[in-house]
């Protein structure tokens, strides 16, 4: 029997990135709010010995533990879906800060021409440029409404930059910090981009540049290109993350309470409202119901479809008949890019997680499509965040995987070779989504999330050409031996690839093609509120924390703003 | 170094028997390992002997998860092979990998404590990944002994006889999952043996592997640096002396 605590104005279900910003955001405007996390207390102080790859990188120390919860996938619907019983293709955060603890920290702001995507590109190719398959959509909110979220996002984290990337949105501001410092490589990088006639910058940073204080009172220290960013925690508090911004600043206010080991199991529902969430002490066992004013949704991708799905709230989508909402729009990212081999020495076991030079010349809609086959692009950029020896054993195409040829190739291009990346947008389709497993279930008795998903033509065609720019790049910077990507066929969830999964809980200006309005507000549940990368409609080719960090900041106005007005916000 | 120390690591030396190459322990089977102390020159050891002192700090090696030497041995066997003792450095069995990887299958990476292990197990695609009913330790385990019955089937001979050429047969069978395993292809053993054969020449020393940091030193890896603040933007190489966080 679980126990019913005393009633709250919101609760928020995860505490990372986007449960820091809501609880912050809400406990200073007065209300009170309790955030339900279901990893441990973490922070700097636990990152002390954290140069340690096997520990982190190679084991996922502070990833999800899949023990308790995975995900199961298949490529296509004629599959049975079988589980991700260890993590590869993406890593899954556990604990405060979530996955923004382990990232690297580049942040981005999505196109203008993203969050109009269905216009613009109707507009410029046509209605019919991809084909019905395609579920592209506008956003519900354009570049310009999302500016001062941007804006409000970047102060928080102190993002490092420069203003010179002729292709962003307009800004209200510069960055708060100066660009990160420049390096050899990065330079040389530089240099064949602007021989090329492209147009280099600083990629945006959330690991620091100098010491910044934010509006909050917030410190964020400076970076020491230690070169242990992805996969690991900060042991300087140098990089950005929930734990020393926006966590601390929600708790000063006095009305944010923050428990752990909570994992909510169910958004409880009366009528056409929610009434809290049931959430299970995953040390003690005992089961309790948080009775909240507002119920917000800020875990990850997976889990706030999983919440509402097990929870029956909304309609579930059908690939069958195009039917539901809940689900659709699953996207990913490609990874086209090229890899240089050279005989000088590069210090590439330094860096920061976001150190890098990069362009958006082949992003989005700045270049034409008219004569392409698919639409959109990536960023296309070059990064030092520090390789390391365990995960980096480079070696020139044909030579063997193992043996005496390969540890002398390996330990030869270690700090002589490095790749040239994209981060290839994602075009949502209609056989890609997010359902519930009718075999798998967690460690709670709940089924566990279902993934349906493959690469596109589109996703090829994209591939194979932005790669070859990449190579043109990698080729300008004087590589004797350049190797473009290999061409994508299906989709495997082993390797890794990246954690900028999106989608399944959409955010819409209609509720027909949607989960949530654009305060991320639930369609059919006014005070219920879901924000996550799983709100964006399809990936851009960019990082998505800056856009998710925006949205957040949305989301977060729109919980203050019902709690004093209630009702649809739109 | 100072003096005081170099006297008290010598005499270290001399009372666990190191320097005079007179430790022999129990269970004399098995290949020559060097034995690299710290700075020093390399004393030969035979294999397999119990509680041997590693460095200064005395901790001692031994096999916590292999229960016989000849399956220990063909564990050491097979990891040289994947990575060879050169002219740039020693190989697997010289950083210790065998022994890394043993404390590895000990425990929680051995047991898979932190990867969904509930059925049903169904094959799946190559694309769905791991599907396989087994933990690591039992992959290890069943891989050992079959590259041992390879090697009977093949050559009428232990692996540990073999030559390195047919020892390379034998593993190529195994990384193109053309041996019959029971519950997992021998593709994927492969796979784990290879990868944790990097990990056991890569990681941190307080693994017990990349003995004396010489798996980062030959790469160049300076491994636990608290800052290249002031190095990053200089626009040579930087040769710097690698640091385990066993050092602090």
């Amino acid at each position: 029997m679980a126990t019913t605590l005393p009633s709250v104005d919101v609760v928020t279900v995860g505490v990372g990135w986007t449960g820091g910003i809501v609880a912050a955001e809400c406990s200073k405007a007065g209300l009170k709010v309790v955030g339900l996390e279901r990893g441990q207390k973490r922070g700097t102080e636990d990152f002390q010995a954290i140069h340690d790859e096997y520990r982190y990188a190679i084991r996922y120390d502070i990833m999800q533990n899949l023990s308790k919860e995975t995900i199961t996938f298949r490529n296509n619907r004629n599959m049975k879906a079988l589980p991700m019983r260890q993590l590869g293709s993406f890593l899954l955060g556990e604990g405060l800060g979530g996955a923004g603890t382990h990232w690297n920290g580049m942040t981005y702001r999505f196109l203008p021409y993203d969050f109009q995507i269905k216009t613009l590109t109707d507009k410029h190719y046509g209605p019919n440029k991809l084909g019905p398959d395609y579920l592209l959509q506008d956003w519900g909110l354009t570049y310009d409404e999302l500016e001062p979220y941007f804006d409000k996002f970047e102060k928080t984290t102190g993002i490092s930059g420069d203003d010179k990337n002729p292709f962003s949105g307009k800004r209200s501001n510069p960055y708060p910090t100066g660009p990160m410092k420049m390096t050899p490589m990065l330079e040389k990088f530089e240099k064949a981009a602007k021989n090329l006639k492209l147009s280099p910058y600083m990629v945006p940073s959330a690991n620091v540049s100098e010491v910044y204080k934010n509006p909050d009172g917030e410190t964020i220290n400076a970076c020491q290109y230690c070169g242990f960013c992805e996969r690991f925690g900060c042991e300087y508090g140098a990089k950005s993350s929930a734990e020393i911004t926006v966590v601390p600043t929600a708790l000063k206010t006095g009305n944010f309470d923050l428990r752990y080991n909570a994992n909510v199991v169910e958004i409880l529902k009366q009528g056409n409202k929610v009434t809290g969430v049931k959430y299970v002490d995953t040390v003690s066992g005992e089961e309790f119901i948080q009775p909240a004013n507002v119920v917000v949704l800020t875990s990850y991708v997976f889990n706030n479809a999983k919440l509402l799905m097990v929870s029956k709230i909304g309609e579930r989508y059908d690939p069958a008949t195009g039917k539901g909402t809940l689900g659709r729009n699953y996207c990913y990212q490609i990874l086209p890019g090229a890899v240089g081999f050279f005989d000088e020495q590069f210090n590439t076991f330094m860096g920061a997680g976001s150190l890098g030079v990069s362009l958006d010349d082949y992003n989005g809609d700045n270049f034409d499509h008219s004569d392409l086959d698919f639409i959109h692009g990536g960023n296309i950029a070059l990064t030092q965040t520090g390789t390391r020896p365990i995960g980096s054993n480079p070696a020139p195409p044909d030579t063997p995987a193992w043996g005496p040829e390969f540890k002398k190739q390996s330990i030869y291009y270690y700090t002589r070779s490095f790749g040239i990346g994209a981060q290839g947008a994602s075009m949502p389709h209609k056989e890609n989504y997010l359902s519930l497993d009718s075999v798998y279930k967690d460690a709670y008795g709940l089924p566990l999330m279902q993934l349906t998903y493959n690469f596109t033509d589109q996703d090829r065609a994209l591939h194979k050409y932005i790669s070859a720019r990449a190579a043109d790049i990698m080729k300008e910077m004087g590589a004797k031996t350049v190797v473009p990507n290999a061409e994508i066929t299906d989709y495997n969830i082993v390797p890794y690839q990246t954690t900028h999964n999106t989608g399944g809980t959409v955010m819409s200006l209609k509720p027909e093609n949607g989960v949530v309005n654009n305060y991320l507000q639930h369609w059919d549940v006014e005070n219920l509120f879901a924000v996550s990368a799983g709100s964006f409609a399809h990936n851009s080719g960019y990082n998505p924390t800056g856009t998710l960090g925006a949205l957040a900041y949305r989301c977060a106005e729109g919980v203050v703003k019902y709690s004093k007005s209630g009702g649809s916000l739109v | 170094m100072s003096p005081e120390k170099d006297i008290s690591r010598r005499d270290f030396l001399k009372t666990t028997g190191i320097a005079a190459g007179t430790l022999v322990g129990g269970g004399l089977i098995g290949g020559l390992v060097g034995y690299n102390m710290p700075g020093k020159g390399t004393a030969t050891l035979e294999h397999g002997q119990h509680g041997t002192a590693t460095e200064e700090t005395g901790s001692p090696k031994a096999k916590m998860f292999f229960m016989n030497q000849r399956d220990f041995n063909i564990l050491t066997n097979a990891t040289e092979r994947i990575f060879p003792e050169d002219d740039l450095g020693p190989g697997a069995k010289g950083l210790d990998v065998p022994y890394f990887i043993d404390h590895q299958l000990a425990g929680q990476y051995g047991s898979n404590s932190k990867e969904y292990m509930h059925g049903p197990f169904g094959e799946g695609a190559p694309t769905q990944g791991y599907q396989s009913r087994l933990t690591r330790a039992e992959i290890f385990k069943q891989g050992v002994q079959k590259l041992e019955s390879e090697a009977q089937n093949r050559y009428k001979k232990s692996f540990n006889d073999l030559d390195g050429k047919q020892m390379d047969e034998i593993l190529t069978a195994f990384q193109k999952g053309e041996v019959q395993m029971s519950g997992v292809t021998s593709a994927l053993f492969f796979t784990l043996l290879r990868a944790a054969t990097l990990e056991g020449a890569y990681s941190d020393p307080i693994y017990g592997g990349n003995r004396n940091m010489d798996g980062w030193r030959m790469k160049g890896f300076p491994g636990h640096q608290m800052t290249y603040i002031t190095q990053i933007e200089d626009p040579k190489f930087q040769k710097i002396e690698p640091n385990s966080l066993g050092s602090h």
